[in-house]
């Protein structure tokens, strides 16, 4: 299936494919050449011949995908051209080194989200509007309901909730995927209130980060700190550490769930957990709106999440040529994830 | 609307009930008068009349949104609850213009008295602009609390004993006091509150039972049959009579008005003309304890549930209906005596005024078997009676507050029933086989419906022939002669027993289930729980099925 009439790009059962450049965007099979938008398993598949990615992007793939795997690293706004298709990576802003794929080919361009959000966070690079004649959107959270509150706000929350937490004697337990929401978290956090202990799967992704130059307040192992002291510790672990031998050590603890799910009162309740902070790596509704309108594109593919709504939505109200991609990228999941000791085998995915 | 916001997330968020309590005595501790009342009915389930239909309040939550209708509906599914829903979609305002409407500490009574309930009263254009201002001056939560209360789907996880809980510990009046005092219907008002956490000292007992305050009822325990003798001793000591299947109530006689109350809390003096005109005979200053009864004039005795269920919701009574089914109450307690509570007196004192008071063919009658035996052979005739079993009293209790353990017990024939709901039907045998009368039973486990139990007993030929036509315009799937229906219908099933059993997908069998009742006063999430039939295990000696090899 053609996703622009001249054929630039196309769905493909292994993905979404430039014929030119012949190379595959976020393939969900193995093939040869993918370009990776960024290092969540449901973009980052294994078993590819080739990888291209962000700079920032390469570590964290070897991580996950093996140190064994070939992988090119190109700059940001950096151009290649294959074969007359010129294709470069721009900033996404969900996750380091997370991009936006431009492939360009006799002045038509057609531009492929990944995942992204617009809002500046300390821990990625910020998003950066690319025009184009074909948009690829995500919409994980494509509803209107959905509209994140200013970061500082949240951040305000949370280091409330902790210290709180801290003065009664107990663990704050928060909970969000081991690639980077936890590094964002801990970019938001105030260190001054206690110490922070970070799960096993978090802890080589925050070394990553470090080494791209990303500051993050300093994290100790379970094993190095006091027993005292973890009762006023954050701790930072992805949702499946949950009900594992390795949250005894706190003793009492308060939970919490951080993503953009916790908006909705049913989602947190279902979470059981304490709290729901409304933390989210993706566009809310007017940043996807703007997005789009930015994209400055007559075509605009929707994908994984509620792409119906919004493609229905982008033609009635912009009388765009909107239409639903159907991928097996999944967004942000409410999904249970993974054995938590395999941070490679951590899911993303899953949005229904 | 703070305070109540804080208490609102606070009782929401947690399943403890110390964290509830706690966060209820924080509350009730800072609160004025006029919130208070309040707080106290919202909480306990009594909620302000719906003043504006849901239909405008989407309209106008998506003109603020800017979004067509159908996109409003998309997110309604996404959230699952329309007052969130429209709390979510209303556009944020900066904080600056928040307090505006009313000063930022203004409580739950002002924001109900003067952005909730005027609405009902303006007409649409005024109604849309005074929603929209309350809107856009709320915080998101705050807005879809006051979503919660306009639209009266406003509920939180605690029940009236936990708010009366609170009460006492934060006000230090008893619990039994607090109780009585929530009884009837009350306008929200703070003198209301104010006489609601009152300190008992000075007026004493008569100040309470003015107007046509209730008393709360007592409440009885079920009893097992192989227990009894040890639980009980000597039959001496004890009061017998019928436990009738009928609606409780409390008959109020005060100042020259009768007041009749059910057990729900509902005034249903107008509802029963014959009740009311009979007991404006009553002298001044009298309660009486009893059960409404569809009666039959010419055997004497109570007509069967169904048959009161055309009295019930009927608010106005014509003279057909008031001929086809009399009601009558049956008295079998005084609890209030020439204008005294006499409720701190034995049963044998209240039993003995109320005999002097009322005549023998209004009251409930009173047993005096020799034995538990002789009990038993009573019992056994319950159903040829139209009544559900025996009451079991000690003549020298007091009347309680509640449910207490120990003085009051009911020993009903059917000790075991479970409200379920239709799953499968498959077609009857003989003169039935032209129709589905053969029915699988669920209840809920872990969220879904587990099948426990089927029956084809106890449903009238009119009710068979619904239940029919119902299955044959909701059939899901077809699985040789049974069809899996809609779960819809909610059925009261009796049963003699439980066990254990390996060939039921629950785990349990139940014995000899048959429909007692339909249930169209229940929705199928109000149908029982698995946990409920499991507390039926081993209520008597169960032997474990085995899988038939």
């Amino acid at each position: 299936m053609n996703l622009t009439d001249s054929g630039l790009l196309t769905l493909r059962p292994e993905g979404v494919y430039c014929p030119e450049g012949d190379f595959y965007i976020d393939p969900w099979r193995p093939v040869s050449r993918a370009v990776v938008t960024h290092g969540h398993s449901d973009h980052a598949r294994w078993g590819c011949n080739s990888y291209v990615c962000a700079t920032t992007s390469k570590e964290i793939l070897r991580h996950r995908l093996g140190e064994d795997i070939r992988v090119q690293a190109v700059e940001f706004g950096e151009k290649s051209v294959v074969n007359g298709v010129t294709l470069s990576l721009h900033p996404a802003g969900h996750i380091l080194g997370s991009a936006q794929v431009r492939v360009e080919r006799n002045g038509e361009v057609a531009v492929v989200t990944g995942d992204y959000k617009r809002e500046p966070d300390a821990t990625c690079e910020v998003f950066e509007p690319v025009e184009a004649h074909c948009f690829i959107s995500e919409s994980t959270f494509g509803l209107p309901i959905y509209r994140w509150e200013p970061q500082e706000l949240v951040a305000a929350a949370i280091n409330r909730w902790w210290s709180e937490n801290a003065d009664r004697g107990v663990a704050s337990v928060l909970l969000g995927y081991a690639l980077g929401k936890s590094q964002r978290l801990l970019a938001m956090v105030d260190p001054s209130i206690g110490p922070i202990v970070t799960h096993g799967s978090v802890a080589p992704l925050n070394a990553i980060y470090r080494n791209e130059g990303i500051p993050l307040p300093l994290t100790k192992n379970v094993l190095n700190v006091d027993k005292a002291d973890l009762r006023r510790a954050l701790v930072i672990a992805p949702p499946s550490a949950l009900g594992t031998p390795w949250m005894k050590r706190f003793g009492e603890y308060s939970d919490a769930f951080a993503s953009g799910w916790m908006t909705v009162r049913g989602a947190r309740r279902r979470r059981s957990v304490d709290r729901g902070f409304v933390v989210s790596d993706h566009v809310d509704w007017p940043s996807l709106l703007q997005s789009v309108d930015e994209s400055k594109a007559e075509r605009v593919w929707v994908t994984h999440g509620y792409s119906s709504v919004v493609a229905r939505y982008l033609q009635e109200t912009r009388g765009l040529d909107a239409r639903v991609l159907s991928t097996e990228w999944e967004g942000e999941s409410m999904k249970e994830e993974a054995p938590a000791e395999g941070a490679e085998q951590e899911s993303e995915g899953g949005e229904a | 609307m703070k305070a109540f916001l804080n208490l609102f997330e606070a009782l929401d968020s947690s399943t403890k009930t110390t964290a509830k309590v706690a966060a209820l005595n924080a509350y009730f501790k800072q609160v004025e008068p006029a919130e208070g009342a309040w707080a106290v009915q919202l909480l306990t389930g009594q909620r302000p009349k719906r003043p504006i239909s849901t239909t405008e309040m989407r309209e106008l939550a998506a003109e603020m949104a800017a979004i067509p209708l159908w996109l409003l509906e998309e997110c309604y599914d996404a959230v699952g609850d329309l007052s969130e829903t429209l709390a979510r979609l209303v556009p944020e305002v900066v904080e600056a213009s928040r307090g505006t409407l009313l000063p930022d500490d203004a409580g739950l009574d002002r924001w109900i008295q003067e952005r909730l309930l005027p609405l009902s009263t303006l007409d649409l254009a005024e109604r849309k602009v005074h929603l929209k201002e309350t809107w856009l001056s709320l915080s998101a939560n705050e807005r879809f609390l006051f979503n919660k209360l306009m639209s009266g789907t406003f509920r939180v996880g605690v029940s009236q004993e936990l708010v009366i809980r609170s009460l006492s510990e934060t006000f230090k009046v008893p619990k039994h006091l607090l109780s009585h005092r929530m009884m009837g219907q009350h306008a929200p008002s703070p003198e209301w509150f104010e006489a609601l956490v009152e300190s008992e000292e000075g007026n004493g007992a008569s100040h309470e039972a003015i107007g046509g305050q209730p008393y709360p009822f007592c409440l009885a325990h079920p009893l097992e049959d192989a227990t009894i003798e040890d639980a009980l001793g000597p039959i001496s000591e004890w009061c017998i009579e019928w436990k009738f299947d009928g609606i409780r109530g409390q008959l109020i006689r005060r100042a020259g008005t009768t007041y009749l109350w059910t057990r729900g809390e509902e005034l249903v003096t107008d509802r029963y003309p014959e009740i009311a005109g009979w007991a404006d005979s009553l002298p001044d200053g009298t309660v009486l304890d009893g059960e409404i009864l569809a009666w039959n004039t010419e055997s004497n005795q109570p007509l069967p549930f169904n048959d009161l269920q055309k009295r019930i919701g009927r608010k106005t009574v014509g003279k057909k209906l008031l001929a086809e089914v009399p009601v009558r109450f049956r008295a079998f307690d005084l609890l209030e005596w020439e204008s005294e509570d006499v409720r701190g007196r034995s049963l044998a004192e209240r039993k003995e005024l109320l005999t002097r008071l009322v005549p023998a063919e209004f009251l409930s009658e009173v047993f005096r078997p020799q034995d538990w035996d002789e009990a038993r052979l009573i019992r056994s005739a319950a159903k040829s009676q139209n009544v559900e079993g025996l009451m079991i009293k000690r003549w020298s209790s007091t009347y309680g507050v509640g449910r207490k353990r120990g003085d009051w017990w009911k020993w009903k024939i059917d000790p075991m029933t479970i409200d379920a709901v239709l799953v499968y039907a498959q077609r009857g045998s003989g003169k039935r086989a032209s129709l589905y009368t053969d029915y699988t039973f669920a209840i809920w486990k872990d969220g879904a419906l587990v099948p426990f139990a089927k029956a084809y007993s106890g449903l009238t030929d009119k009710e068979i022939a619904e239940v029919d036509a119902f299955v044959k315009r909701n059939t899901l799937e077809r699985f040789g002669p049974v069809r899996t229906v809609k779960p819809e219908l909610v059925f009261e099933l009796a049963f003699e027993g439980v066990s254990l059993s390996t060939r039921h997908k629950s785990g349990l069998a139940v014995r000899f289930p048959r429909m007692t009742r339909w249930r169209r006063d229940l929705r199928p999430d109000q149908a029982n729980r698995f946990e409920d039939l499991q507390r039926y295990l081993g209520a008597e000696p169960t032997v474990a099925e085995t899988e038939p090899a």
